[in-house]
């Protein structure tokens, strides 16, 4: 009877470095999946326009769907969205390299606070990364050009950040996609690690002060 | 027998058909009040946004083109451009496409088309192409479907009316070509007179390659009868093509009536296969020949017309076993193979009688050698050792029929203005539907295929009067559809077609639907004239020819202003539309050009010449709305004196150019 409780206890013991390494596997969904999607519909684009925005680049469900998007926008002097002139996309990779470098040496380390510090360091970067594309979106949508060929006062096109807006005849649909979800999943992981190894190490503790708590952990890791 | 009536007989029936299909033609008559009782409406409605279930291909017989309706609602999608200039699209106007209208005669604007031929693999339609045949000036047309675009028209030679073509082998290995006129062969100055002497009949078979690739395989000589129609056979008469002939009288003159004498004509049966062999054994002779090949090439989006110069020609006599005669009453029209192979309906025209001749006898026949002569070193068969049955007294003046899925036909009578429907093998009449007025072609989804996909009958009216609105002395032609999925035939609509439709070819929506091409990519354009980003545009002048790089892009043109043109130059604007987004084309025309528009497509390049003759300043614009800018989508040429040294100059916008 102690020999499976004991592998399930050493099991236990992994699982903050498995969930670590797990994250930051996730992370490369960043360079593989687009991490959000904005559509826009309108009774002419019966199948929609849909932008993706990788870490890296923008594309669109065919080749051309940014040739598309700014013809449609040149027409109320918006700026067109050029992949080549916005800086981010060159050097978020690395920002994303160097956090995987530091979840690599988390799970190394393996202590609950360097999992828990990893974790706060990827909100952080998250929400500067979402402002950032906040800042954008309200730069296409507010600097529009004076020569612009119509003019709608008061008409805001700016995208949505997150959820469905109304632009002129567009609708704007603007949601996290595959590799969006996939990195907040492995911001939710690393703190579970955080919690779990706070406990294995409290464990630990308690094995070392009293060898028969074996069916305390069990009760309480149920509960 | 029936099928042998004398000629005097013949004219009677034909006298009161006349009279019957006059009757037809007051307004509210029993058959037209009683036709469309019930509600059929629905059965015929395909709601706002909401796709047809089948495609139909009719050919446009005197306009040249094809015409691509969707059933069951009849609604006409596109017009194909084939055999005639087509100033809307700038077929054969522009600087690309004019060699697809070359000829051994030089360039021809127009022909008549009639037959439109899907692909088939393994006997059922595939949806990768539609042939059509040229009947004026012999030729044949190969459409892609991918585009809905003629990608290669090929002339045949020695031929004198093209008409018992284009029909397909059970997998497209070739197209056929019968002529139907006898022409002097060699083509030679001869008495007319001669005919029977000097003119011949030419039975041409076009290889065609994977890549849809057309050429003239072989031909073989025969009499100078009229071949008038063909299929090929399939399942077990696959490797046969079955030819239909009338005047094997060889008459030149007055044929209405010196045509009609013989009582049985011929079918003439092909062993093609048979002939493949005697091509590999080198019993053919190679003889000089001039005719065109004018294929076009997606990729430099450029038409090239080749002269070839040589045919291999196959004769019976040479060849034994490669043709045989079935005897075949009364000027047979249409020749329909029914989808199991077996059987070979024989539609003669002027009787009132179906003969339907079968396959396993015929091979027995020639098997037992049962001849009734040898006509031009062709064994004419015994006519009782091939003939199946007969479908007695149907109507009058069977032209053509088709075939469903539950071994029914369908065959059209013209005289008696009606379709009637049989079964196959007891020869019993089933039912009868009349047509509004005297239908020539029908057609059923696949209908001549090993698979029909029998749902709906289309009949090809030849007769409009009083279906439509009058429109002054010219109507449009009227085809009608019927529900055949029951027992009993029922007429669910009257739609107006383009020029003539002869015959037509049906096919599911989904064998073409999801292979339908959207735009061109830039990245592959080709043309050598491509202009690939508006950075790159440009005017070049070399002596009197000035070529304008021109791209076009919502919603403008680069560039939109060029001066240092002059009086007697030859100016080639070559647009690219730089586009890359479904359905949208830009046009280009310009004032004065003595063509037509352009018409370009997401991704491609078109030339169009302008000659400009006084000078001035001369407007272009777009001519295919485009967006909201698109009444703005203009620009101006400036022409100057000959003599003149304004410096060739070209720009878009005032400052930097728009992106």
């Amino acid at each position: 009877m102690s020999s499976p409780l004991s592998f399930t206890i050493s099991c236990m013991k992994k699982y903050p470095r498995i969930l670590m390494i797990i994250a930051v596997l996730l992370l490369i969904g960043l360079f593989i999946f687009p991490m959000w999607r904005i559509t826009l519909l309108a009774p002419q684009y019966p199948n929609g326009v849909t932008m993706y925005i990788y870490i890296n680049k923008i594309g669109g469900d065919s080749p051309s769907t940014l040739q598309n998007i700014n013809i449609l926008n040149h027409y109320i002097g918006m700026k067109y969205i050029e992949p080549e002139s916005i800086p981010e996309l060159k050097y978020f990779p690395y920002i994303i390299y160097s956090v995987m470098g530091l979840g690599i040496l988390a799970a190394v380390i393996n202590k609950g606070k360097f999992y828990m510090a990893w974790g706060i360091l990827m909100v952080i970067l998250a929400a500067l990364g979402i402002y950032d594309f906040y800042l954008w979106e309200y730069d296409y949508g507010h600097n529009l050009s004076d020569t612009a060929p119509i003019k709608i006062p008061n008409a805001s096109f700016q995208p949505p950040l997150f959820g469905v807006k109304q632009i002129i005849n567009f609708t704007a649909i603007s949601y996290p996609h595959t590799s969006g979800i996939m990195a907040g999943i492995a911001i939710v992981l690393s703190f579970v690690a955080w919690k779990l190894k706070i406990r294995n190490e409290k464990y630990a503790e308690q094995v070392s002060s009293d060898s028969d708590a074996y069916s305390g952990v069990l009760m309480r890791s149920k509960a | 027998m029936k099928n042998l009536s004398s000629n005097f007989k013949n004219v009677l029936l034909v006298i009161a058909g006349l009279l019957l299909a006059a009757s037809c033609n007051t307004p509210g008559n029993a058959y037209k009040s009683g036709a469309l009782a019930g509600d059929v409406a629905s059965q015929v409605y395909v709601p706002p946004g909401e796709y047809d279930e089948f495609y139909a291909f009719m050919s446009g017989g005197f306009s040249g083109q094809i015409s691509v309706h969707g059933l069951p609602s009849g609604r006409l999608l596109r017009i194909i451009p084939v055999f005639s200039v087509d100033a809307e699209k700038g077929y054969g106007f522009n600087e690309e496409t004019k060699a697809m209208l070359n000829t051994s005669h030089g360039f021809i604007p127009w022909d008549d088309a009639h037959h439109p031929e899907l692909s088939q693999t393994n006997g059922v339609t595939d949806g990768r192409w539609i042939f059509i045949n040229g009947n004026n000036t012999p030729r044949v047309a190969r459409v892609d479907l991918s585009t809905f675009e003629t990608a290669e028209i090929i002339e045949i030679p020695n031929s004198g009316g093209n008409h018992s073509s284009p029909f397909t082998t059970e997998n497209t290995e070739y197209v056929v070509a019968g002529t139907r006129f006898g022409v002097p062969y060699p083509q030679q100055d001869v008495a007319i007179d001669s005919y029977a002497e000097n003119f011949k009949g030419m039975l041409t078979y076009i290889s065609v390659s994977e890549e849809g690739d057309m050429d003239v395989a072989f031909q073989i000589l025969l009499p100078a009868f009229d071949y008038d129609l063909a299929h090929s056979g399939k399942g077990k008469s696959h490797g046969w093509t079955f030819f239909t002939t009338y005047n094997t009288e060889e008459k030149a003159t007055l044929l209405e009536v010196t045509a009609s004498q013989n009582d049985k004509d011929y079918i003439a049966a092909v062993n093609w296969k048979k002939a493949e062999e005697y091509l590999a054994q080198g019993k053919f002779r190679e003889v000089a020949a001039n005719y065109a090949d004018n294929e076009y090439d997606e990729s430099t989006q450029m038409a090239t017309s080749t002269m070839k110069n040589s045919v291999k020609i196959l004769t019976p006599e040479d060849c034994p076993g490669l043709v045989y005669f079935l005897p075949t009453p009364k000027s047979p029209h249409g020749v329909d193979v029914d989808p199991t192979g077996e059987y070979i309906v024989g539609n003669g025209k002027l009787s009132a009688d179906l003969t339907v001749h079968s396959f396993t006898k015929m091979l027995a026949a020639i098997e037992n050698e049962s001849f009734e002569k040898v006509v031009a070193g062709v064994p004419v068969l015994q006519f009782e050792e091939v003939v199946a049955g007969v479908v007695p007294e149907a109507g009058l003046g069977p032209l053509h029929t088709e075939f469903d899925a539950n071994g029914n036909a369908y065959t059209s009578f013209f005289i008696t203005s009606e379709v009637v429907k049989w079964k196959v093998g007891s020869w019993e009449v089933l039912d009868r539907a009349p047509s509004y007025y005297s239908i020539g072609h029908l057609m059923i989804p696949g209908g001549d295929s090993k698979e029909p996909q029998g749902k709906y009958l289309v009949a090809l009216n030849k007769i409009t009067k009083d279906r439509y609105l009058p429109t002054g002395p010219e109507l449009c032609h009227s085809a009608q559809l019927y529900d055949i999925s029951g027992d009993k035939m029922k007429l669910l609509l009257d739609f107006p077609t383009m020029g003539e439709p002869h015959y037509a070819q049906g096919i599911s929506a989904d064998r073409i639907q999801s292979k339908s091409k959207k735009f061109y990519p830039l990245e592959e354009n080709k043309h050598p004239y491509a202009t690939l980003g508006e950075k790159d545009a440009r005017v070049e002048r070399a002596g009197n020819n000035v070529h304008v790089y021109m791209t076009t892009i919502r919603s403008h043109f680069a560039p939109d202003n060029i001066e240092g043109i002059k009086v007697g130059d030859k100016v080639y604007f070559h647009v690219t539309n730089l586009e890359q987004d479904w359905d949208v084309p830009h046009g280009f025309a310009m004032m004065g050009a003595n063509n037509a528009e352009l018409l370009i497509m997401p991704g491609q390049t078109e030339t169009l010449l302008w000659e400009p003759k006084t000078v001035g300043v001369f407007p272009f614009y777009c001519t295919d709305f485009c967006s909201a800018l698109h009444q703005e989508m203009q620009g101006y040429v400036r022409v100057s004196p000959r003599n003149s040294d304004i410096a060739m100059t070209w720009k878009l916008g005032e400052d930097d150019p728009v992106q």
